[in-house]
């Protein structure tokens, strides 16, 4: 489903990307784990489009289409969602409102009809239901005066609007107390099939035990230095990422 | 973008708007202009002018006298012309401008049919129908081109259940007697600089005059369009609602796209009988200058209403898009006991727009009332200001004001400004005033965008929440309208 290929990236002067391989295929879920500063965020935003960083080198192919020619816009219409780290506020416009904007958008994209009014409110009392998601967030403004937890759970709630077939979600653990992981994590997990896929970026192992990856990946320094299974995660929580900065050391000193 | 000034010519109305669309390549849609053979007055401003205009409407003695008297006063004042407002624009100089301009009509008009070809079409270009049609979504019309009103529909009509509905200069001549009641008995001429002028000068405007216990059973509605070159247009509208009344009038506003500067100065006044409602809803669209800064309507205006009897209610909303400079404050005199007024603005400014606007609520009668809700949004380079006074007078028991200013900011290199003035003589009052300031940035945008929403609809989505509280004011009709010139105005304002 997706394949990067040697992506090289960075923020005006500064290269932070330098050289990712990784495969995602549909049913998976692989984690991106590392040290701060080595490049997790900037490759989400990266594979999002966000215009402030620059692809310098490399290829990215998403469902057999070149990712890197289409605005951050088509790309949602070809399936990908990003689960934002600091979802933003849009003040005055209600999260219904824009979230029904979002799916006919998408829809408009790929040739469907757009939802009536009718429509749209079952579906959305449906993924409300599954998501636990209450009637009285719908309403407020769009993130404005939400918790850390409420802000993560609306990411995910769109995430069950919307239907990608990748979702990337970058440190959506972030801020969120033991409580709160396992309702994010319990809406990702029902919202898994064997046709679509998830990256989870994250920090920390522990939103891992809820939503457990088929591939572990370490990204260090802007590469991807070490794959495994859920195993290396556990490694990595008994062992830090010191152990995986010294054999990269090793390496590029030998 | 090429933002050549369009230049008239012979072949232009047949050709259609897309035609013109192509040659100018901007956003101001209504920036063509009618080439039709005009009635105009010399340049430069004197007595002889306000002669020639008086002459040209056939107003009698009264109304002339009136006139001068107003001048004489203006000329006294014209070194003070005001300069406090949050604004900067060169020196007008009032000798530069023709003050009487008039599309040439072959004969008087008796129905609606009989009026140029030429200027129907500009109508129905500006998406304005004269016609009877409009009955069906029950609006009637009065059109005025420059200095002159060219039709009013549904007279009859109105006629049958007493409500009078005509143009200002029709109604010197048929009901003197209400104008010599009214006519600047909310506005005096002594106001300020540009309600002397206005009042020296006016050209033409609306009359509305709802007999005691009449409910108006229809939008009445005036469109404004300046049209020649060089010319100031004054118009002067004057709404009275007697006792038991209801009225709801709308104004729409578009003009040419020109290299110089053109002033609007108009008066409005509206006055409110007992248990009686003016509804007055804006919606302004004057040619705002080029991306640059270059032309555009100054649009300085005076409107003011009093509630005048006990329970009167006088509302005012606006949409200002356009013009280049718009500086107004309608205004409500709550004189009546348990009167109320209501101001709910959204005022845009882009490129190098400037905006100061707000209201004046003076609470002087008992357990009186207002609401002010006023939504700027800046984008561009332009400044948005909003000035705002509440007053309460010493024997105003029981006043209660809420105001809410809230200004959106896209970009960061626009102003938003608010200047709010409380003035409470009376310890029973109760006032409140909410601001916020947000912005819209890059960040929301690309949040929209990640959710499968472009650029420009996301602009527009975030502007109609914004400004949604305000638009729900509009007569329905009107509101689709404007959401569509916000979402025109603040085109390529982000990204």
């Amino acid at each position: 489903m997706l394949s990067i290929h040697n992506l090289h990236a960075g923020i005006e002067e500064k290269q932070i990307l330098k050289g990712i391989n990784l495969d995602i295929k549909p049913g998976e879920v692989h984690a991106i784990m590392g040290p701060n500063g080595s490049g997790k965020s900037t490759l989400a935003s990266v594979l999002a489009g966000k215009s402030n960083y620059t692809v310098t080198e490399g290829t990215v192919e998403f469902l057999g289409k070149d990712l890197l020619e289409l605005s951050p816009e088509k790309r949602a219409g070809e399936g990908l969602f990003l689960g934002f780290q600091y979802p933003v506020e849009i003040p005055g416009l209600s999260t219904t409102n824009f979230i029904k904007t979002a799916v006919n958008e998408v829809r408009k994209y790929r040739g469907e009809a757009p939802l009536d009014a009718v429509s749209f409110l079952k579906m959305m009392k449906e993924k409300m239901a599954l998501m636990n998601i209450d009637q009285s967030l719908l309403s407020r403004p769009l993130n404005e005066g939400f918790s850390g937890g409420e802000k993560k759970r609306n990411e995910i709630f769109q995430m069950a609007m919307l239907q990608p077939k990748l979702a990337i979600l970058d440190e959506t653990d972030s801020g969120l107390d033991i409580d709160a992981i396992r309702i994010v994590a319990g809406g990702v997990n029902k919202l898994r099939s064997k046709d679509n896929a998830v990256l989870l970026v994250t920090h920390y192992q522990r939103l891992l035990d809820y939503i457990v990856p088929d591939f572990v990946h370490v990204l260090y320094n802007g590469r991807i230095v070490r794959s495994g299974t859920k195993e290396l995660a556990f490694e990595l929580e008994e062992r830090g990422y010191d152990f995986i900065k010294n054999e990269v050391n090793v390496a590029e000193e030998a | 973008m090429n933002t050549d000034i369009y230049q008239p010519g012979k072949d232009d109305i047949n050709d259609g708007l897309s035609t013109i669309e192509r040659t100018v390549l901007s956003d101001y849609k209504y920036g063509f202009v009618t080439d039709i053979e005009a009635d105009e007055a010399p340049m430069g401003l004197n007595e002889d002018t306000i002669r020639f205009i008086s002459a040209k409407k056939n107003e009698p003695q009264w109304m002339l006298d009136w006139r001068l008297k107003a001048f004489a006063y203006w000329l006294k004042i014209a070194k003070e012309e005001p300069v406090w407002a949050n604004i900067k624009f060169p020196a007008i100089n009032y000798q530069d401008i023709i003050y009487y301009s008039a599309p040439k009509q072959k004969i008087a008009i008796d129905s609606l049919d009989q009026i140029d070809p030429e200027l129907r079409k500009t109508f129905e270009k500006l998406g304005i129908s004269l016609d009877e049609q409009k009955r069906l979504s029950g609006v009637a019309v009065d059109a005025v081109i420059d200095s002159v009103s060219i039709g009013t529909s549904f007279k009859a009509q109105l006629a049958e259940l007493g409500i009078i509905f005509c143009s200002m200069s029709e109604a010197i001549q048929e009901h003197p007697a209400l104008i010599q009641q009214y006519l600047s008995s909310v506005v005096p001429v002594t106001d300020n600089f540009y309600a002397a002028l206005n009042a020296a000068v006016f050209s033409d405007g609306s009359f509305c005059y709802i007999p005691a216990g009449v409910r108006c059973p229809m939008e009445l509605s005036t469109y404004f369009r300046i049209n020649a070159e060089n010319t100031g247009q004054f118009e002067r509208t004057l709404i009275v609602a007697e006792a038991g009344s209801y009225v709801s009038y709308l104004e729409g506003c578009t003009a040419p796209m020109r290299d110089e500067n053109q002033l609007h100065a108009a008066v409005v006044e509206l006055v409110a009988m007992e248990n009686a409602e003016i509804k007055y809803s804006t919606v302004q669209n004057w040619y705002p200058g080029d991306k640059q800064g270059k032309g555009g309507i100054y649009n300085f205006v005076t409107k003011r209403g009093i509630c005048k009897g006990n329970n009167s209610k006088i509302s005012w909303t606006q949409v200002e898009t356009g013009s280049a400079i718009t500086w107004k404050y309608p205004s409500v005199i709550l004189k009546g006991d348990n009167s109320t007024g209501e101001f709910y603005s959204i005022a845009v400014t882009n490129n190098h727009q400037q905006a100061d606007t707000g209201t004046k609520m003076m609470h002087i009668g008992k357990n009186t009332k207002s609401r002010i809700v006023s939504k700027g949004i800046s984008a561009g380079v332009s400044n948005n200001s909003y000035r705002g006074l509440v007053q309460v007078g010493k024997n105003a028991a029981n006043a209660r004001n809420f105001s809410q200013c809230d200004s959106l900011l896209l970009g960061d290199k626009c102003g938003a400004h608010t200047f709010p003035y409380i003035e409470v003589k009376n310890n029973t009052a109760v006032v409140e005033h909410e601001a916020t300031t947000s912005k819209i940035g890059e960040d929301q945008i690309f949040y929209c965008n990640q959710r499968g929403i472009d650029t420009e609809t996301a602009v527009a989505l975030i502007i109609n929440g914004f400004a949604k509280e305000v638009m729900n004011q509009l007569p329905m009709e009107f509101a689709v309208e404007a959401q569509k010139l916000l979402a025109i105005s603040l085109e390529g304002s982000v990204g």
